[in-house]
């Protein structure tokens, strides 16, 4: 039964970048019909982005909060679930990282206070899951639901806090106050000029290399201890998993709580990192381009850290296209959008035809070789 | 008097923000009770706003606004039903996909066409000779009870005086709980949403049902964005849904994907957005409720629904299930 054979690397390799391929060639078609080359385009977006240590800085400060927000989708799309509160955990996230800025900052050192807030971060937008993924295992509610129900929740509360209690009485906008610079992570440009290399100032700053490691730590977690192989055991066959003695409503509690932490994560860099305030809307799409980045990626931290590397690559650049040819900023979200439709809901487009093509190709190849059999 | 009067407005303001929602809460019940899950809505309105506001705009007439922005949310229910009924994707991606698709080329394009930022142009504009929004209905005696006391606050001001729209969503409501519950296709739909292996069994095409439910549901989400953009604003701006096609999701499972209960829903969170718009804040039982809560109370209620603790909601079976043919 060789025939029905079908080899990883078609799975892993061949149909993502189809898949890719048409999300591209739609993305060409569009701009097209915006009267811009796309050869042209992409070009400028390749400089835009790679050209110079600012662009790269610009670049790799999208790819770390699209690392964290990924991998928070990821790692519960592994249990067979769709966290698509991203946003909301980040946002609350974000209230934590602040929170202990606000409180400690200017009072005890970076070195202590950051395991604080980093753990902050994590507890706050962990918590933000928590409801959710209780209602979930012990209500039955549809996670997806009270996750994007979540997200408005997570909005208004936001909203209320900043307003009457966080806003600094002689300011206009709905922002809290700046914290103490000694709170604030490090810009990578600090860092670099510390050891006597210059590159131009950008927001990238240090979480980036915390963005690495806890991918790293995502990929330990889920293959390496036995929580994790619950989780992936939970994913793939749920029923299989409980009469295995998984406690699905505890596995599915533990996973929702590491993403939404995962997820809170992301107020590090853009809130610790770059804006050093809490403001409105923050968190601005990223949790929903996380689960571009977890289809892209297909859920593997490796492959989260590169997709969200390419998601960075298409901010940064798509800004720029932005002053090249005075194209609308969102020309991004329609990328980011034409991904997510070819690599996530049309993923089985390609795949059959894909398959059927390999299935052909290597039985031709073996046909010749049975003819010699035979006469043998 | 005057807090009659402050009622009133109140009451007016609900019916014009519960008409979007249920245009878009009974759109997404066909494809729901199909057996779709349709987070899509949110694109749905925004591409019917930006379409039909562009149509309006290049026609001079609100009706053709509402043909075009019928037929492109139409597309895209149907690129819906490409993705997850023919090609078995996650219908939640899917609709993902939609939403993200939509909030970046209606800007895109509409900057492109326009070079107003994403904006249509005002549709309403004397300068160019141009009045392409829809025109308030004036009920039959409107004036004339306008200054009888009670009666004329009732009939002429919370009445009389919407867009023709609004009547329309409100006569759909037992339109499409006629066409669910009383018709063969109906009970069709209804059957695919809850056991598609004994419809596909009668030989009634299961693909067939889902694809006709979400052209309903286009079409029906069609009226909910052309509402915006050519009546309510005369005007198109990027993401303008702002979270209605959400919203209508969750009147809908607060309604329990019942017609009738699903309007009261719309009705409700209508009702508290006019509340939240009007006010700082509500004052209920001498507690000061901040706006923010009121604002969120619709989500707040659908999780507690979800979750069992105020009655039961309960979906299609078959929700959010790719139906894959057995092949003997």
């Amino acid at each position: 039964m060789s025939q029905h054979y079908i080899p990883a690397w078609i799975t892993v390799v061949v149909i993502p970048l189809a898949n890719v391929a048409m999300a591209a060639f739609a993305a060409a078609l569009v701009f097209w019909y915006l009267n811009i080359n796309p050869l042209d385009a992409l070009q400028a977006m390749v400089y835009g982005a790679f050209g110079s240590s600012y662009g790269w800085g610009y670049t790799l400060y999208y790819m770390t909060s699209y690392i964290f927000t990924g991998l928070a989708v990821a790692v519960v799309f592994q249990a067979g679930m769709f966290n698509i509160g991203g946003e909301g955990q980040a946002y609350i996230g974000a209230l934590g990282v602040g929170l202990v800025c606000l409180g400690l900052g200017g009072h005890v050192p970076l070195i202590v206070l950051l395991p604080i807030s980093i753990i902050a971060a994590f507890v706050f937008g962990g918590l933000w899951a928590l409801i959710p993924a209780w209602l979930q295992a012990t209500r039955g509610s549809h996670i997806v639901i009270t996750t994007i129900m979540f997200n408005f929740i997570a909005a208004s509360l936001m909203n209320y806090i900043l307003i009457n209690y966080l806003k600094p009485a002689d300011t206009m906008s709905v922002e809290s106050a700046v914290f103490d610079p000694s709170s604030w992570i490090p810009k990578m440009h600090e860092a670099f000029a510390l050891v006597g290399i210059s590159i131009d100032r950008s927001p990238l700053n240090l979480s980036m290399f915390w963005a690495l490691f806890v991918a790293f730590a995502v990929w330990v977690f889920l293959w390496r201890t036995r929580w994790g192989y619950e989780v992936r055991a939970m994913g793939s066959n749920p029923s299989g998993a409980r009469y295995g003695g998984i406690s699905i409503p505890k596995t599915v509690i533990m996973i929702m709580v590491i993403g939404g932490g995962l997820a809170g994560f992301m107020a590090l860099n853009v809130v610790q990192g770059e804006a050093h305030q809490i403001k409105l809307n923050l968190v601005n799409q990223i949790g929903f381009t996380g689960i571009a980045v977890a289809l892209m990626g297909r859920n593997h931290p490796l492959g989260i850290v590169l997709a969200s590397l390419l998601f960075g690559f298409l901010t940064q650049g798509g800004s720029e296209l932005q002053f090249e040819y005075s194209v609308d900023a969102r020309i991004v979200v329609v990328l980011q959008g034409l991904v997510i439709l070819f690599s996530g809901a049309l993923q089985n487009m390609m795949k059959h035809p894909i398959e059927r093509l390999y299935l052909r190709l290597a039985s031709q190849r073996k046909e010749p070789s049975e003819e010699h059999a035979a006469e043998a | 008097m005057d807090a009659f009067n402050s009622i009133i407005l109140i009451l007016d303001a609900t019916l014009r923000n519960a008409t979007p929602l249920i245009f878009a809460a009974l759109a997404g019940m066909f494809s729901e009770r199909s057996g779709i899950v349709n987070i899509a809505l949110e694109g749905l309105i925004l591409v019917s706003a930006f379409a039909g506001a562009s149509a309006a705009y290049y026609t001079g007439s609100p009706w053709m606004g509402l043909l075009a922005g019928m037929m492109v949310s139409v597309m895209f229910a149907q690129l819906h039903a490409f993705a997850t009924v023919t090609h078995n994707g996650d219908q939640v991606v899917s609709g993902l996909a939609i939403n993200i698709l939509a909030a970046g080329l209606t800007a895109s394009v509409g900057n492109y066409w326009f070079k107003q930022g994403g904006n249509t142009p005002n549709l309403v504009s004397r300068a160019d000779d141009l009045n392409a929004r829809f025109e308030p209905i004036v009920l039959p005696f409107a004036d004339a009870l306008a200054d009888v006391p009670i009666i004329g606050g009732l009939y002429s001001e919370l009445l009389s005086g919407h867009y023709i729209l609004v009547y329309l969503a409100f006569a759909a409501v037992p339109l499409c709980w006629f066409v669910l519950f009383r018709t063969k296709f109906g009970l069709r739909l209804r059957a695919t949403g809850e056991n598609p292996q004994a419809v596909d069994t009668t030989g009634i095409s299961v693909t067939q049902v889902r694809y006709l439910a979400l052209l309903v549901c286009g079409m029906l989400a069609g009226f909910a964005g052309v509402y915006l953009a050519v009546a309510l604003t005369a005007q198109f701006s990027p993401n303008m849904s702002a979270g209605k096609g959400y919203m209508a999701l969750a009147a809908l499972i607060f309604g329990k994907w019942r017609p009738k209960t699903t309007m009261l829903a719309c009705l409700l969170f209508g009702a508290l957005q006019a509340i939240a718009d009007r006010s700082q804040g509500a004052i209920i039982l001498g507690f000061e409720v901040p706006v923010q809560l009121v604002e969120a109370l619709p989500y707040i209620l659908t999780v507690v629904l979800l979750g069992g603790f105020i009655g039961r909601a309960v979906a299609p079976k078959a929700i959010g299930k790719p139906y894959v043919k057995e092949r003997a």
